[in-house]
């Protein structure tokens, strides 16, 4: 994966990386953590379910339906969590329809548009091998609440990662079509990856706690398993492109606006309104 | 050009004990994709904990033109049911 | 309604074997069920696969119309909640295509025959859901008079259809409520949101009066239809027993039907309603309803443009089992 300097790192000088939140602060960091975990949810099972009632064949609409319900189920119950935490009073509805771009702590990659269907698979294939590892040491984090979740939410991301490798190698070895398609896809995909490895003052005080898990301790296996699906579907691996990084401190790409758009018009327009 | 994939019949075993029961069927181009198509289509609801796929063109069915020959010679052979035969009511155990 | 015929069938003269017809008539009328392989007058397969591929045509469609806000929904519940109950509907054309399937016609067929116009489905889903109560009002009246047809379909003359259809209803139990639950919020909610609601009733209410189908006068296959059990109650009747079970539900909303002449008839014991404007609902089977291009439009380009992945799919499928031989 590429090794190139980050784009918008800030200097390490800052301890925290670009957060906000001090490190010594142990619920602030836990929130944006309760965040980025959540954001990444919620925003890819907004996406997934643009999909509904235009896929392929009827079968994959509800295969994409149960990945999208399982990625909101998801971010309820860690938005939920996190508004606990920060202790405002607010719940995973108001953290969902009433922040704006610069508050999403998502990675980039979970807010990429759907494309074709290839495109799609190649954002799924890449998160959900990554959500899996991450979510299976998530398993045993000292935070009893995050280790509940990620222990449900590790059997939804197994499905989900097995479908989306399958369907990885179906279009990588199909037509000359699918694979073209497949590797664009790839290719739009890769410079996102990066993002998914970034460690910064936030992960390195809650994995020192037991909280968080240090992404780097699975870069290895991550890339072992993806390189394993491209050669099975005969694809080269991903390529090496400098990666754009942000959306954990809120720099995002031009599409999350947009999808914030359309997913918050109601809550925003109608704010006394209970649905 | 824009064919539809093969035909797959789909069972479920509901719990275990029972037998897997035909459900319907899914579109799917090999068995791999059957059963994730199978799986998202006809357990959503906790409908079962094992599922079975087979392609319908591999199913061999009798002919129901035929069923007169095939059943119906089962029909008096009602020695082999246990109620056939009368045994004392004092006699137990049997 | 989903399955009222929407298409007359040129009556078919019968050169079939008259004892083979006079013992399924039989079978039929003893409540027998019909299974794929049994013999069937033609008339009846066709018939059937009519009205099982409509109805399959009708809850693929239907997606569209809720599927238009699944991306809007205005609470993480209310996303999951109509997520879930699309994909039920998802489901519901998935099982009724397989059971017209058994009848011998491919879905590739079915498919190409609603996007060619030649197929029809629910003239409901060719009207536009504009503001979210519409997502409450669709869940309320159209799945209401879906589940009033539906239910005593589950005892149809023929098999898969019957099967089919005791899935559907189970899942379709959930579908009513979370409308009108939606429609509950709305009415009880601020003032743009009662506006919304009682707009969403006015736009849905006589659409769906007119998913039961055209008067019984006017239903020339409803005696046979009745007789081979693949339809149970005539269209008036379902309309009637619709309006006597909608209107209380308005009423505790507090929103007002859009019908001066609704009245309880004491007498007859039911509610009297106003004249359905039968113009209308012809113009919309022909394919003339508000966004009848749009949905049409879209379910051509998901197909078209799922071509590439089917062929893909199969085509690795096609290598594989090459290999597999091979080896
Ligand atoms: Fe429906
Ligand atoms: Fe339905
Ligand atoms: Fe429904």
């Amino acid at each position: 994966m590429a090794s190139l300097p980050p784009i918008d790192i800030p200097p390490a000088t800052t301890g925290n990386g670009a957060f906000d939140a001090p490190a010594d602060d142990p619920n602030g960091a836990l929130f944006d953590y309760l965040l980025r975990l959540g954001d990444d949810s919620l925003v890819l099972g907004q996406r997934l379910s643009e999909w509904t009632g235009h896929a392929a064949s009827v079968e994959v609409d509800l295969s994409l339906a149960n990945i999208a319900l399982d990625l909101i189920g998801q971010a309820t119950l860690l938005l939920d969590y996190a508004g606990e935490v920060e202790g405002r009073g607010r719940d995973g509805d108001k953290l969902a329809f009433h922040r704006d771009v610069l508050d999403f702590r998502n990675c980039l990659l979970v807010e990429q548009p759907n494309g074709d269907f290839a495109q799609t698979m190649a954002r799924q294939f890449l998160f959900s091998t990554w959500q899996r590892r991450l979510l299976r040491h998530l398993a045993g984090s000292a935070d009893a609440r995050i280790a509940a979740i990620a222990e449900k939410a590790v059997k939804e991301v197994t499905y989900h990662a097995e479908l989306a490798a399958e369907w990885v190698i179906r279009l990588g070895d199909g037509t000359e079509e699918s694979r073209r398609r497949m590797m664009d896809g790839l290719e739009w995909m890769a410079r996102f990856v990066p993002e998914l490895f970034e460690a910064d003052g936030l992960t390195a005080f809650l994995a020192e706690r037991g909280v968080a898990a240090d992404p780097d301790s699975f870069r290895a296996d991550y890339e072992e398993e993806v390189g394993a699906v491209l050669a099975a579907a005969g694809l080269p691996l991903l390529p090496q492109q400098r990666p754009i990084l942000g959306g954990r401190r809120g720099h995002h790409s031009e599409h999350l606006g947009h999808l914030l758009c359309t997913m918050q018009f109601l809550p925003r327009t109608y704010p006394e309104a209970v649905w | 050009m824009s064919s539809d994939w093969p035909l797959w019949e789909v069972f479920i075993r509901a719990k275990g004990g029972l037998s897997h029961r035909h459900v319907g069927s899914v579109h799917a181009p090999d068995s791999e994709i059957a059963l994730r198509h199978a799986r998202d289509t006809y357990t959503r609801r906790m409908e079962g904990v094992s599922l079975w796929v087979v392609r319908s063109a591999d199913i061999v069915a009798s002919d129901p033109s035929d069923d007169a020959a095939m059943f119906d010679p089962a029909a008096d052979k009602v020695y082999r049911h246990p109620t056939f035969y009368t045994i004392p009511d004092d006699v137990k155990h049997i | 309604m989903y399955t009222t015929e929407l298409q007359k069938t040129a009556k078919v003269a019968s050169t079939e074997d008259p004892d083979k017809l006079a013992a399924f008539e039989a079978r039929v009328a003893a409540d027998e069920f019909i299974e794929p392989k049994d013999w069937m007058p033609e008339a009846y397969r066709r018939t059937l696969t009519r009205q099982i591929s409509q109805h399959a045509h009708s809850e693929i469609v239907g997606m569209l119309p809720e599927g238009n806000w699944i991306t809007r929904a205005p609470s993480l519940r209310r996303k999951a909640i109509l997520l879930a109950k699309v994909q039920d509907e998802a489901g519901h054309g998935l099982y009724l295509y397989s059971a017209a399937e058994t009848l011998g016609t491919s879905r590739e067929e079915m498919i190409e025959a609603l996007h060619s116009g030649k197929a029809k489905y629910s003239t409901i889903f060719n009207y536009p859901t504009l503001t979210w109560a519409d997502i409450g009002a669709i869940g309320w009246l159209v799945d209401g008079a879906a589940i009033m047809n539906q239910v005593p379909l589950q005892r149809t003359s023929y098999g898969p259809y019957a099967r089919a259809m005791v899935r559907v209803c189970k899942e379709e139990s959930f579908h009513q409520r979370q409308g009108y639950e939606i429609m509950m919020a709305m009415a009880a909610g601020t003032a743009d949101q009662k506006r919304m609601a009682q707009d969403a009733l006015n736009r849905w209410w006589w659409p769906s009066l007119m998913m039961f189908g055209p008067p019984d006068e006017n239903s020339p296959n409803t005696a046979q239809s009745m007789r081979w059990r693949i339809k149970r109650e005539t269209n008036d009747e379902l309309r009637q027993k619709f309006v006597d079970i909608t209107v209380p539900q308005a009423g505790a909303l507090g929103l007002t039907v859009p019908d001066p002449a609704l009245g309880w008839n004491e007498a007859r014991g039911h509610y009297d309603f106003g004249e359905i404007d039968w113009e209308e609902f012809y113009s919309v089977v022909r394919g003339e309803g508000p966004v009848a291009r749009e949905r049409m439009q879209a379910r051509r380009e998901a197909w078209e443009q799922g071509a590439w992945v089917r062929e893909a799919a199969a085509a690795h499928a096609e290598k594989h089992s090459r290999k597999q031989e091979a080896a």
